[in-house]
């Protein structure tokens, strides 16, 4: 902690947030408001979603799935997206609070994207006859799901958390390939999944009743996770400080 | 060259080659990446008989025949070309003419794609029924969908 204190003060702007008492007093501000945006943004889109927005006019109902399972998706791709820039800048910059973004962001995609491929499975017994097939998309969020797991396991598995979150690391930028397959995966091959809506080139092709909701919950998943990062980022530190004092008093006693 | 900076361009050329050796794997594996075959697929690769195979494509048109015991059979089309389909079992709901379907099984002796899995696809659009009737009415609907949302 006090070798990664007296570094982050010799160098230059990109360490400006590094100091961990600078980051925490930030940390602090954005807090409620992000906790407050976050439920806000998930009761209206829930409320939008499930009461106000109409029913599909081939799935009926059912459609209601969407509005957990597409946010749940793009965010279990933010997540991971944001790992790996933690991960590279914890490589190249050895910035010292990157390994712990992105220690701390992994639960939080492990968790969404197990959500987007159990409302997924859920919405395709219904609606395609079958609760999973090995299709490209289907199998490439697998995989990712699959990395998450790993990089919780590697990043645990070392006696020095250093050395931990730089083997994380280095998982995290391999599996950084499996993004654009995910994401690409619809168009470059034939796929059970539908192709995107939202993202399409031109018009959306959801309409606009169904879009808000939807856009409503990505936003408020997004405070979801901004929230959870803060809380668990703030335990971590408090966690590597205690090591350190243990460690002082170890070597003192 | 600053260490920093070396790091930097070991981590890029790391990078850069995976997605290299992703592109060549991706594109090498491409035919079993694919999960169905379009019935134009089906045509040009002259599969071997009686291989497991999915094809999908739409239900053509005033194709499904329904028999006794679930007994169902319908044709398969791209639009440029088509392949009859014999099924028995339990279709999903989204089952319908104009619609896209994946079909695993095999092709027989006589052309006829004998399958023992139908599952429905869903298109990318969502919209409330309402609109989907207005955009039949002002005849803004592609034709292959048209029966589907009867």
């Amino acid at each position: 902690m006090n070798r990664t204190a007296t570094s982050s003060q010799q160098s230059g702007s990109l360490h400006r947030f590094a100091n961990p008492a600078r980051f925490l007093r930030l940390a602090q501000a954005v807090f409620p408001w992000s906790a407050g945006a976050m439920a806000l943004c998930i009761a209206a889109g829930l409320y939008l979603g499930l009461f106000v927005a109409p029913p599909d006019y081939q799935q009926g109902e059912s459609v209601r799935i969407m509005y957990v399972h597409v946010p749940a998706a793009w965010m279990a791709l933010f997540v991971y997206a944001n790992m790996a820039l933690a991960s590279a800048s914890l490589l190249i910059w050895r910035h010292p609070l990157a390994g712990l973004i992105a220690k701390a962001s992994a639960p939080v995609g492990t968790a969404f994207t197990f959500l987007a491929l159990f409302t997924g499975s859920l919405w395709g017994k219904p609606m395609w006859g079958t609760w999973w097939v090995w299709d490209a998309r289907l199998t490439s969020v697998l995989i990712l799901f699959f990395i998450y797991l790993g990089h919780m396991a590697l990043i645990n598995a070392f006696e020095n958390p250093e050395r931990g979150q730089k083997a994380a690391a280095v998982l995290t930028l391999v599996g950084v390939v499996n993004l654009p397959i995910i994401k690409f995966s619809v168009d470059w091959w034939n796929t059970l999944h539908q192709p995107a809506s939202v993202t399409r080139i031109g018009t959306p092709a959801i309409h606009s009743s169904m879009l808000w909701p939807l856009l409503l919950m990505a936003l408020g998943f997004t405070f979801y996770y901004v929230t959870v990062l803060i809380l668990r980022l703030r335990a971590e530190m408090l966690a590597s400080r205690l090591r350190a004092m243990n460690r002082l008093a170890a070597e003192e006693g | 060259m600053t260490r920093k900076r070396r790091r930097l361009y070991i981590v890029a050329l790391g990078m850069l080659s995976l997605a290299v050796a992703a592109a060549l794997v991706l594109t090498a594996f491409e035919d079993n990446l694919v999960f169905f075959y379009s019935p134009t697929d089906l045509k040009e690769k002259e599969l071997p008989e009686g291989r497991l195979v999915r094809i999908g494509g739409l239900v053509e048109e005033e194709s499904i025949q329904r028999g006794a015991d679930n007994r169902v059979s319908f044709v398969v089309t791209d639009l440029s070309n088509s392949v009859p389909v014999t099924y028995q079992g339990i279709l999903p709901d989204l089952f319908r003419e104009g619609q896209g379907v994946v079909a695993q099984g095999s092709l027989g002796p006589d052309g006829v794609f004998v399958a023992r899995e139908v599952l429905a696809r869903h298109d990318e659009n969502y919209m409330p029924p309402e609109v989907a009737e207005a955009l039949r009415k002002s005849g803004e609907w592609r034709p292959a969908e048209e029966s589907a949302a009867q």
